[in-house]
């Protein structure tokens, strides 16, 4: 599909102007950053610079290695070579700086991960009571209005067993949007859903986008890779094979092995 | 094979001789020839058995006679409680002072029964069991309030009996957890010490803790310096008690799944307070019911501190069978005793269960 309508390609350009005034200070950088579980060389020579705003897709087949990248982003992993710096900061064995760093980076995992024993607004706002300080009234308010967002305010006193996996996905969206984060990082998080659920999860994702959180997305929902990334990334083998913008990875795909994903998930 | 249409089916009901009082004993009790034989056997073992106790217990026995008229009953003697009950209860504790462990054990009732609504599990509950425990330790010791002081060494019976268990309990618990969550620190040197203190506590019987605390504990105190008996035996069921719990909340730390702590920790929570908020309150959850086997075996067994010669009401129940008059009434006083255990023992299961099914309520 080579063309899009005007409107599309007129604020793809403003969000790209945008982009490009933000080229000096990257959000994320990595520098040649390799990880090892034991002897298994999972990522090889990882280099990657997100700047603000940007929305990235990583894609790739199982076991490439694209969980456990954009785990070190945040340290759940550790990564044994290379650097890397988020929103100025080294993630180093410091554990202030990587508690520092976690604040400021949202994560969205594929099973959720609610914490079960607190209602839904005891879970966005414990974040904030806890490790931003705030008072717990501005906490519960703000709670309130990202539940709103994620259109999902009248569940605020359940708990998260009482709510489907969509519903859930989307609490777990709003418990990383209450710490008012710089970057959010998403890991399958339609994976474990039931189809007809999938939707109401990419709706609050692309809302999220389109105000213009910075986003790295591992998944493989390719219709959402097309109308919101920046660029779409192809892991493979625990590298980053290739790289482009959306029209360009999915019409004109450059390496082997990028085709052959395609060829077997489009 | 289908027999009957289905509205045939709908109506229909189960055969007689399958519901009722009939259709119970045809089924559990006269299954077979063996278990019809097996059921016969037991009536007519609980036809010569059952009769004679009832005798025993209710019709021949006095209640509230004196020694003397004990002498000529074939049945039980339960004068023996009545007439002793304030030794059994509070034993050396000096006559005419005894309404002070009593208050205290009222309170200390009272407490556990408000506690036991989780509505009332507030920060206030804290502050109330913390007000409970200042006057209760202040009934028991004296030397307020005009009251003169007793010493711990006079304090026994049941007041006793339930501070070292109850105490020992809320002694064991932060410290089982503490070396729950040292067994699984990735340190070493923490993990080791926590392992080897946990094996070798579970390796020897509480007896010889408490011979230990009160034998060669003081050896190694320098000459002057002495430590309470109560306080030693209680440090040592402490000490016990928690190698128990750490093992029981391990249990409970291992079936919290990994996801629970990478959602934690990528919100920037520290160790400390991924525990304390999220890993915890989850993982105590789950132990309940074991942790009250503890607290149960606890109760039970701090009647081993006759050894270093504390009185819980185990002993001072013997120290009464001791007394000529009411020698030779042993079954009745144990008996009383054995119903007084199972009393508190069963309180405790079943507000664990109680509290168990409302917390899974709760999500
Ligand atoms: N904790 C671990 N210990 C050892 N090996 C691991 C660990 N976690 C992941 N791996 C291995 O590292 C490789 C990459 O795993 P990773 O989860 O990053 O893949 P992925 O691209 O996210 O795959 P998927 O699409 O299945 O989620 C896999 O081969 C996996 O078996
Ligand atoms: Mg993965």
């Amino acid at each position: 599909m080579p063309d899009t309508d005007g409107k599309g390609e007129r604020s793809m350009h403003e969000h790209n102007d945008m982009l490009q005034e933000n080229l000096e200070q990257p959000i994320i950088e990595v520098i040649g950053m390799h990880k090892w579980f034991g002897d298994f060389h999972v990522l090889k020579d990882i280099n990657l610079k997100v700047i603000p705003q940007e929305r990235i897709v990583i894609c790739g087949p199982s076991g490439s290695g694209k969980s456990t990248m954009i785990r070190c982003l945040n340290r759940l992993e550790e990564h044994q070579k290379g650097r890397i710096i988020v929103d100025g900061i080294e993630l180093t064995n410091d554990i202030k700086n990587i508690e520092k760093v976690r604040a400021e980076v949202g994560m969205v995992f594929q099973h959720f991960n609610l914490f079960p024993h607190l209602t839904i607004l005891e879970n966005l706002t414990l974040g904030p009571i806890w490790v931003r300080k705030t008072p717990k009234r501005e906490a519960a308010e703000a709670a309130m209005r990202y539940l709103e967002k994620v259109r999902i305010a009248e569940q605020a006193e359940k708990f998260p067993g009482q709510l489907s996996g969509g519903q859930q996905q989307r609490v777990a969206i709003a418990r990383s949007l209450c710490m008012n984060p710089k970057v959010m990082l998403f890991d399958e998080p339609t994976s474990a859903l039931d189809p007809e659920m999938i939707k109401e999860v990419l709706d609050v994702m692309i809302d999220l986008a389109e105000e213009g959180m910075t986003m790295l997305v591992v998944t493989h929902e390719m219709g959402f890779a097309k109308s919101v990334a920046d660029r779409v990334m192809f892991m493979d083998e625990g590298q980053i094979v290739e790289q482009n913008s959306p029209q360009e990875f999915f019409d004109h795909p450059q390496n082997d092995r990028t085709r052959l994903f395609l060829s077997q998930i489009l | 094979m289908i027999t009957g249409s289905n509205t045939d089916a709908a109506q229909m009901k189960p055969p007689l001789r399958n519901i009722g009082v009939i259709g119970w004993l045809r089924e559990n009790l006269f299954n077979n020839l063996f278990n019809s034989l097996l059921t016969l056997v037991t009536i007519y073992g609980l036809w010569l058995f059952v009769p004679p106790l009832i005798r025993w217990v209710f019709i021949d026995s006095l209640w509230f006679s004196s020694a003397e008229a004990c002498r000529d009953i074939e049945g039980a003697c339960w004068s023996i409680i009545p007439n002793n009950v304030s030794f059994i209860f509070f034993g050396f504790f000096p006559e005419g002072q005894q309404w002070r462990p009593l208050t205290a054990m009222l309170l200390l009732f009272a407490l556990v029964f408000y506690s036991k609504n989780r509505k009332h599990w507030r920060q206030s509950l804290a502050i109330y069991w913390l007000l409970g425990l200042i006057v209760m330790g202040g009934l028991m010791h004296g030397g307020v309030f005009g009251m003169p002081v007793v010493e711990t060494a006079q304090w026994s019976g049941f007041p006793l009996t339930l501070m070292l268990a109850l105490f020992g309990m809320v002694g064991a618990y932060p410290l089982g957890v503490l070396l729950a969550l040292g067994r699984r620190s990735k340190l070493i040197g923490i993990k080791s010490l926590c392992v080897v203190y946990i094996e070798l506590i579970r390796g020897v019987p509480l007896i010889s803790l408490l011979f230990m605390s009160s034998v060669m504990f003081p050896l190694f105190l320098p000459e002057g310096v002495s430590f309470d008996k109560v306080l030693r035996a209680q440090v040592a069921i402490i000490l016990f008690a928690a190698a128990y719990i750490a093992e029981v909340v391990r249990g409970g730390l291992q079936a919290i799944p990994a996801g629970q702590y990478e959602a934690a920790n990528a919100l920037g929570l520290s160790y400390a307070k991924t525990m304390r908020l999220i890993v915890l309150p989850q993982a105590l959850k789950i132990v309940i019911p074991p942790s009250v086997g503890i607290l149960i075996s606890a109760f039970k067994d701090t009647s081993l501190v006759v050894i270093i010669a504390l009185y819980d009401v185990l002993k001072t129940t013997k120290v009464t069978l001791s007394n000529p008059q009411w020698m030779g009434y042993s079954s009745e006083a144990y008996l009383f005793l054995a119903v007084l255990y199972f009393v508190c023992c069963y309180a405790m299961t079943s507000y664990s269960r109680r509290l168990e099914k409302e917390l899974h309520a709760g999500h």
